[in-house]
């Protein structure tokens, strides 16, 4: 295996297996980030994203497997001769130093000149849009403003990758929001590989160039927001990304890029395949339609399609504004139905009532058939 | 009455500080002031105290002799917070970074010896260090030495005692800061690009200092003043100054020389303690 890659990738993962103990914190993952990407590492706590993140600035070693920065193998490198900063979830700022020296202490480490310090600093905190903060102390400031001078620690330095963990985690909604915002636009600016650690699904989807999906250790799938969001590659994914519906069976039937799941009780429903190549699903298996709440359809009456076509009775209805949340029973399966409201009424027969029946339909190429 | 007291933020303050502001009054200031009095006095030929006023006691306690007395006892005690902030700190780093479940044990290891009599643990030191005592026995067995080393009586000796009878009360306030300590600090400095030691000197020992002031004060006061370990283990040949004083009311029955030089040992060891607060405090901010 050669040790060096093609120098666009600023990170990669090869392979790479941490344990802790019996517990297995990191099981074979393999990454490439890409030079200039906001990178997410998505998942639920315990998965292992902080732990990956923690072997790319040193912290950690890989039990077996290797990270290299920059396409070199960083081995037993010590976080400090590594050339990526960490914007830590609790900002871990030094509460003895005021936001400036906080600022200046990586280019002291790395004996910048006095001279190009004061300026660089004066740069960094103008970025983060905290130039007059200078002379005060972190617990003077706000957990907004703390989160910037943590940043701003960081970028002074120029790394050739920003490792982000859960860095809004600590922040109300309101200021999350605006942070997600001008985290992505400063990364636009300052051009540097972020790696960006999240539990949250809407902050990875909002931000991202890329996400990578990490359950359990292992990492389930990498693609964009899109693609996570419409062609997750399990149920894990479609489930922890947004809302959706599993209808669970066996393959009956498959046509081209579609396939026939019939559940127990003898319902057939239609979605399409998405597989990786030479893995096509064989009849007989067993398989998960997944289908989102916003790509179904409620009617009063028999739609003209002929597949996905059922007749459903109406448990609740939420109305939350942009749409109507309808819960339905589906063979005795209850199914979420986000139907737009895209139109301008106060008519109440306009809504459906619970306790109405109704027919549900979805496009087959909107559902998605899981084997994973 | 409790809601006067409750309306009353005066009386509730003057409540509160009635039981320790009495105790300080009758056990603290009021004796401070009795030896204030006495080591302005003369003494008659039996050594008691007299009238009239006069400052010869002082004058005889910064004598030559006190006076390297009093030099040799504070950078004995000098020399006593250094050793036992040099044993102490790993000691309590290594606590703090054990598991929770072991910490308290381990607290309490260091407290254990408190239960033993003080004099008991001292004259066991004695007989650990004395010329056919384990030590020397060890060193013959293992030819590093031909004959026994004679340790007892020795300046060594009386800093040995003083490190070992003081390094409890290093090692507790250094751990209770250590253990409040986040270090993340230490990552993210090294994530900065601070190798091990820097990251100690800019970023933990700053952070602790509070714990070390504490402790080296703990251990440089009592030390200067102390009194039993100088008694057993200077065995009269090394001396310190509160042997001396200790002295001065006793045999040498010279009530007024004895007061003077406490409130002069008084006054150096405040002194000093305030200028190494301030040199600490100061440290913390100019980092």
């Amino acid at each position: 295996m050669p040790d060096t890659l093609p120098v666009d990738c600023a990170v990669e993962l090869r392979d790479v297996v941490k344990k802790f103990g019996d517990v297995t914190a990191v099981d074979h993952v393999s990454l490439a980030i890409r030079n200039k990407e906001f990178f997410a590492m998505l998942g639920p706590s315990g998965c292992g994203k902080t732990t990956c993140l923690r072997m790319i600035a040193g912290f950690e070693r890989p039990n077996t497997g290797e990270v290299y920065i920059n396409g070199e193998a960083q081995g037993a490198t010590p976080p400090f001769e590594r050339n990526v900063n960490t914007v830590f979830q609790s900002y871990a700022l030094f509460p003895h130093m005021t936001v400036a020296q906080n600022v200046s202490f990586g280019l002291e480490m790395r004996r910048v000149a006095p001279a190009d310090v004061k300026r660089r600093v004066g740069e960094a905190l103008d970025l983060v849009r905290l130039p007059q903060m200078a002379g005060r102390y972190p617990k003077q400031m706000s957990g907004g403003q703390q989160q910037r001078v943590a940043l701003a620690r960081a970028l002074v330095n120029r790394p050739q990758v920003l490792l982000l963990d859960e860095p809004l985690g600590a922040l109300d909604q309101k200021l999350r929001k605006e942070m997600q915002l001008e985290l992505k636009s400063l990364q636009t600016q300052v051009g540097i590989t972020f790696v960006f650690v999240t539990h949250d699904q809407e902050e990875a989807l909002t931000m991202s160039d890329r996400i990578c999906v990490m359950s359990q250790g292992r990492a389930l799938q990498v693609g964009t927001p899109v693609e996570i969001y419409e062609r997750p590659n399990c149920r894990f994914v479609a489930d922890f990304i947004g809302e959706t519906n599993f209808v669970n069976g066996k393959i009956t039937v498959i046509e081209g890029e579609f396939a026939t799941v019939e559940t127990a009780a003898g319902m057939r429903v239609v979605g399409r395949i998405d597989h990786a190549p030479g893995q096509r699903p064989a009849i007989g298996a067993a398989a998960t339609l997944s289908i989102r709440p916003e790509k179904m359809v409620l009617a009063e009456k028999r739609p003209d399609a002929t597949a996905n076509a059922y007749e459903v009775r109406v448990i609740s209805v939420g109305y939350v504004g942009s749409d109507t949340r309808v819960v339905v029973s589906l063979g005795g399966e209850r199914v979420d139905v986000w139907e737009q409201n895209s139109v301008s009424t106060l008519d109440p027969n306009y809504f459906f009532h619970p306790g109405e029946t109704a027919w549900l339909t979805f496009k087959p190429d909107n559902g998605l058939v899981l084997t994973a | 009455m409790m809601r006067v007291l409750r309306e009353r933020k005066g009386l509730q303050l003057f409540g509160l500080m009635l039981p320790g502001g009495f105790w300080l009054i009758v056990f603290f200031l009021i004796p401070i002031a009795v030896i204030g009095a006495i080591s302005l006095m003369g003494r008659d030929d039996l050594g008691s105290p007299t009238l009239p006023l006069t400052l010869d006691a002082y004058v005889e306690s910064v004598d030559a002799i006190y006076f390297e007395l009093f030099l040799f006892s504070i950078w004995l005690s000098f020399l006593t917070t250094i050793a036992t902030l040099v044993i102490a700190m790993p000691v309590a780093l290594f606590i703090t970074r054990l598991p929770k479940k072991w910490r308290n044990t381990m607290v309490f290891l260091v407290m254990i010896p408190f239960w033993t009599n003080f004099l008991v643990r001292t004259y066991a030191l004695l007989f650990l260090m004395r010329a056919n005592g384990p030590i020397n026995n060890a060193l013959m067995d293992l030819k590093l030495i031909t004959e026994p080393l004679s340790m007892l009586s020795t300046p060594f000796a009386v800093w040995i005692g003083l490190v070992y009878g003081n390094l409890p009360f290093m090692i507790l306030p250094l751990y209770s800061s250590l253990e409040k300590f986040d270090w993340t600090l230490i990552e993210a400095a090294q994530d900065l690009g601070a190798n091990t030691s820097k990251a100690f000197f800019r970023v933990m020992l700053p952070l602790t200092a509070p714990g070390l002031l504490a402790g080296s004060i703990l251990t440089f006061v009592p030390a200067v003043g102390s009194y039993i370990t100088v008694e057993l283990m200077g065995g009269g040949k090394t001396t310190m100054i509160g042997r001396v004083i200790a002295t001065q009311f006793g045999t040498a029955g010279n009530w007024p020389l004895g007061s003077a030089m406490s409130i002069v040992l008084m006054v150096i060891v405040t002194i000093a303690a305030l200028l190494y607060f301030r040199v600490g405090r100061g440290e913390r901010i100019a980092l």
